[in-house]
Parts: C-alpha cells; sequence; structure tokens
C-alpha cells in the first residue's frame, strides 16, 4: 500500500526489466500515483475503492496534467494565432495521436474526441442511422448492453421504422452465437452493435468473430468498448470493426471526455452530428459545408483539457503495458472469484469463461442496497443497482445487483476486505428480531 | 452515525416480517412505483371508503429500508381519513429528505426512519412507496 503524501505526488512508473513468466507488478509504486487510494473512511477504516467499472481513479500525472494545462497553457484550439493557442492546439493534436496509436487507429482523422461512449453512440445512430436506416432495416443487439448502446437504437428505429433484433444471454453469460448467426442470416441486418466486455456480467465477447460475422452479411459493426480499453489492448484494425466508442473517465483520464473510432469511409459519407463552430468550412446565411475530418464531428470548443489527460492517461497505461494490466486483473479477478465462492448464500452472474474484472452478485438475505451500505461502512466502494442494464436484470431474474470490479491498482487485501464486509452484513440480517 | 441507528430493530422486524404485503384483491387503484437508481419496484394497492382508507397493501421486492418503510406505512395509514393521511405523507417526507421537523408524537413508530435522513442516497428507497401511496389516493380522492 502506497504511504502517501506529497513526495508521492510524482509519477515514478518506470519500464520494469520483463521476466519471461509472470510479469512484474510492483503495487505499492502504482499505488504511490493514486493518492486518493490512500485514505481512510468511517473510522479509520482502509478505503477499498472496488467500483472502477463506474469510474476509475486518476494519477497524479493527470490530475496535475489539468492544473498545468490550465496555469500554463490555457486557450481555444484551432482558432487563435498567439502563443497560449499555439502551445494548447499543439497539446490537444498531440493527445489526438496518441489516442489514434493508443486503439491501432489508422490516422488521426478517423478517431473523434466525445464526451464518452454514450456521446459516441449516440454519434452514430444519429449522423449514420438517421441517414441509412429505412425502415424494414434490422439493428442486431444484444441482451447485455448497457443502455447507451440500447436506447440510442431504440429512438432511430421508432422513427426509421428499424427493427431491432436482440442476441440472448446464455446461463453461462455469455453469447448465444448460434442465434446471432441465424439472425444475421436474415439478409436485413444494417447494424450489429455490441459490447466488447460486459459491465455487468464481466463476460469479454469474441468481438473480432462477430465482426467478420456481420460484415460477411453486410452490416456496420459498432463496438461499446467501454469496459474494454482500459484493461486491455484493443486494436480497431484488428477487430476491424467500424465503430467503436469509449470513455476515458474509465481509463485513468478526467470524465467528460471520451472517443469515438469511426471507419473513415463512413465518416466522410455521414452528416454532423452537433451543428456550430468548429465543425464548418464556410458558412453562408443559408447553408454551410462542414469541416474536414475528425472536425467535423467536433462542434464547439472541446474538452481541451480533457483530451490531454485522456492522452497522458494512454501513456501511463502504455508504460505499463496493457498486457501486463490484463494479466494483473486477471489474477485478481479469479483470486475474487475464488474468495466470493467460499461465502454460503452468495451467487455471482456470469461465468463466462473469458471474462473481465467487473463481478455482479447476490447476498441471500442481503438487498443490494443494504449490501453497499454494509460495504461503504467497512471501508469498501461498490456499487449496487441495475448498473444501467434493466433487461439484463429482468433476464437474471433480480431487481438489481452488487459489484465489485477490480483495477489494475487493487489488491487481494481489498478484496479480503470486501468478503469480510459481506460476511458480516449476512450476519446483521441473519441475526436479530 | 453507526449502521445500528440506520437499522434499527424495528426496522429489521419489518424487513424480515413486512406487514401487508400481499395483494388487495378489491383495490380500487393500483400504483407502480420505480426507483431509478436501484431498479426496485414497489406497487401499492388502496381501497378508500367515505374518506377513510379502508385497506392498503404493497408488493415488490426492495431494500430493508423501502420494505420497512412500506410495512410500517401500511400499518400506520389503515382507518385514517384521507386528509390526515396526506398531511402525515407529507411531514414524513418532508422528515426523510431534511426540510422538516415533526413532532415525535405524531411520527409514533416512523421516527425509526428519521436515520435515513443522513443517508441521502437512501432518501428515495424510504420514501418510494408514500409517493406511490400519495398517487393512489389523489386518483381516488383529488386533492380540492
Amino acid at each position: 500500500m502506497g504511504e502517501g503524501g506529497s513526495k508521492h505526488l510524482k509519477t515514478t512508473i518506470k519500464e520494469e526489466p520483463k521476466r519471461p513468466t509472470a510479469p512484474v507488478f510492483d503495487t505499492v509504486k502504482i499505488r504511490a500515483d493514486f493518492p486518493i487510494l490512500n485514505q481512510l473512511i468511517h473510522d479509520k477504516k482502509q478505503l477499498a475503492y472496488l467500483d472502477n467499472a463506474a469510474t476509475t481513479q486518476k494519477p497524479a500525472i493527470v490530475v496535475c496534467g489539468l492544473c498545468d494545462y490550465y496555469q500554463a497553457f490555457n486557450a481555444n484550439v484551432h482558432r487563435s494565432l498567439h502563443y497560449l493557442a499555439e502551445q494548447a492546439t499543439q497539446r490537444f493534436d498531440d493527445a489526438r495521436k496518441k489516442m489514434a496509436a493508443f486503439i491501432g487507429a489508422p490516422n488521426t482523422r478517423s478517431v473523434i474526441f466525445t464526451r464518452g461512449t454514450t456521446e459516441g453512440i449516440n454519434l452514430v445512430a444519429w449522423s449514420w442511422g438517421r441517414k441509412f436506416l429505412q425502415a424494414g432495416d434490422e439493428i442486431v443487439l444484444t441482451e447485455m448492453e448497457h443502455h447507451s448502446n440500447l436506447v440510442p437504437w431504440q429512438l432511430v428505429a421508432r422513427e426509421k421504422g428499424a427493427v431491432l433484433r436482440f442476441v440472448p444471454v446464455l446461463d453461462d453469460g455469455t453469447l448465444d452465437q448460434d442465434v446471432y448467426a441465424r439472425l444475421l442470416a436474415s439478409g436485413r441486418v444494417k447494424l450489429a452493435a455490441f459490447t466488447h466486455v460486459s459491465n455487468v456480467l464481466g463476460t469479454i465477447n469474441p468481438v473480432k468473430k462477430m465482426t467478420a460475422l456481420a460484415h460477411k452479411a453486410g452490416a456496420v459493426v459498432l463496438v461499446d468498448a467501454a469496459q474494454s480499453v482500459p484493461n486491455r489492448a484493443v486494436n480497431v484494425v484488428d477487430i476491424a470493426c467500424d465503430f467503436l466508442a469509449f470513455s476515458g473517465h474509465k481509463m485513468l483520464a478526467p470524465t467528460g471526455i471520451g472517443m469515438l473510432y469511426g471507419r473513415e469511409s463512413l465518416l466522410e459519407r455521414m452528416d454532423p452530428f452537433l451543428a456550430g463552430g468548429e465543425m464548418i468550412n464556410r458558412v453562408d446565411l443559408d447553408r454551410a459545408t462542414w469541416a474536414d475530418l475528425p472536425q467535423k464531428f467536433e462542434a464547439g470548443t472541446p474538452s481541451i483539457a480533457g483530451a490531454i489527460g485522456m492522452g497522458t492517461a494512454a501513456t501511463y497505461l502504455s508504460k505499463i503495458g496493457m498486457d501486463v494490466i490484463e494479466a494483473y486483473e486477471q489474477k485478481l479477478t479469479r483470486y475474487a472469484m475464488a474468495r466470493l465462492a467460499e461465502i454460503p448464500g452468495l451467487r455471482v452472474f456470469g461465468h463466462a469463461p473469458e471474462r473481465g474484472g467487473a463481478i455482479s452478485f447476490e447476498v441471500e438475505g442481503v438487498h443490494p442496497h443494504d449490501m453497499a451500505q454494509f460495504a461503504d461502512r467497512e471501508g469498501v466502494a461498490i456499487r449496487a443497482g441495475h448498473l444501467c442494464a434493466q433487461p439484463l436484470m429482468r433476464k437474471l431474474g433480480v431487481p438489481a445487483v452488487s459489484r465489485a470490479s477490480v483495477y489494475f491498482y487493487n489488491l487481494e487485501s481489498e478484496i479480503d476486505q470486501l468478503a469480510a464486509a459481506i460476511l458480516k452484513a449476512k450476519e446483521f440480517f441473519a441475526h436479530g428480531t | 452515525m453507526e449502521l445500528d441507528d440506520l437499522y434499527q430493530d424495528l426496522i429489521l422486524d419489518h424487513f424480515k416480517h413486512p406487514r401487508n404485503q400481499r395483494p388487495l384483491a378489491e383495490a380500487e387503484v393500483l400504483v407502480d412505483e420505480e426507483n431509478p437508481t436501484c431498479g426496485d419496484h414497489i406497487r401499492l394497492m388502496a381501497k378508500v371508503e367515505q374518506g377513510k382508507i379502508v385497506d392498503v397493501k404493497f408488493e415488490g421486492k426492495g431494500c430493508a429500508i423501502s420494505t420497512a418503510s412500506a410495512s410500517m406505512m401500511t400499518e400506520r395509514l389503515i382507518g385514517m381519513p384521507v386528509e390526515a393521511a396526506r398531511r402525515l405523507i407529507s411531514d414524513f417526507v418532508g422528515l426523510i429528505r431534511g426540510e422538516k421537523e415533526v413532532d415525535p408524537d405524531e411520527l409514533g413508530d416512523l421516527a425509526a426512519l428519521e436515520g435515513v435522513k443522513q443517508y441521502p442516497m437512501r432518501v428515495k428507497c424510504a420514501t418510494m412507496c408514500w409517493h406511490a401511496v400519495e398517487t393512489a389516493l389523489n386518483r381516488i380522492h383529488p386533492p380540492a
């Protein structure tokens, strides 16, 4: 555990010499970059932050970068011709280059800064969906989608008379690939949109294979990568999807910034999303022409500091190594699954052979809200609720679940702290009256 | 504040043995209320005769706070004149939101839920059944 204090406010990550077997992972060093983790709450209990699928904490280098930006470089981008504007623009453009490289995008024209995953998906639903979908066209989604990859398609489907189809979730938390193939065979599917990693079940979907199948059926593919980009190497060229959306705040960056990757040829043919400044070429009183990519889809002053912060976060993650982060997350997840399995009356939702670090569960006799309240009292931050996946909750037959989600700065001792809190809550509600 | 103050024995008792948690066949009104933060759902059924609440029942699975609140509420409201019930609803919701002081004599057992006001994230848990019954009464007897 980090010692905290101002001497740790500087990032100290260095490339570790790689060993041939398990990757070296110095959690003490890592946690020193996240001062927020090193605090005692509720009568001196060590904070254990296990709500990373909701948002991650930010390393000092990202937090301090915001301060540096506003104190030394703040100006609007791509407009003014003075020193500060040049500094801000250069850093903003650099951030875009870093992000394009981080997800393996072929160039910076294909990566659009958004407010987050939700805005990215809405952009595609609006600019692609409203232009290219027609009555009777089909959109294939899955039962495990977050509301943000469901509701935008409901709106566009209603408007255009398109039909939504859903790939069922099987008992182990994987998608029914047979049904997926059958749905694609209708010949009317124009779009397949699915999550890479489920925020509820943890399931890692075979997105590369699913993309290839959809393409064979002539459909465009959107991948919701909100839960995958933060903790594994994601490469859009390898997946070969047409769109991929994710958020900055789930990968160490500030809130209010995210990214949409889009295949250039599609982005070129789409109409703008938001209209106004920054996204135009020439404007007359009665008409306008659009700016070149990616500015065509970036109306208004962007979150400049947020974009720079996301670039910094990507560099920080890359220095540790996405493979190292993934391996450590897998190890922690296995440990957590084993610890939770020891607790009688606890049921985990999601047993896919390939799963990430979001673990949803229910505890017999303890409602998720009460569970989260007890955990909080023991210093453990977990999520309780429908996790923005109400249809999936109905499928699982529960109104809500509790969810612990790990990231590379978490420790096995924090999982132990969670297990102890669960036992305490069970005991409390089992005894008395 | 300790959790024992939030989850008092009386609340745990109502959570484990909820009163009036079953369908009401002869209900005149049925209201469904959702808690969008957690996905909990409550169905409230009520019957009013000559300006008096003759029966209130609820269905749904919720947390300890929402179940206890619904259970205690139904016990209290059965037999109460509609106008008095409206005052109690307004007082109780105001109390839990921290907007009102309420005479402990008026609260009675319901005072056990007062601790919820220290937990802003749980306010909706305690008040959702009260909003449901308010909607139900307004449908049967629109306020003057």
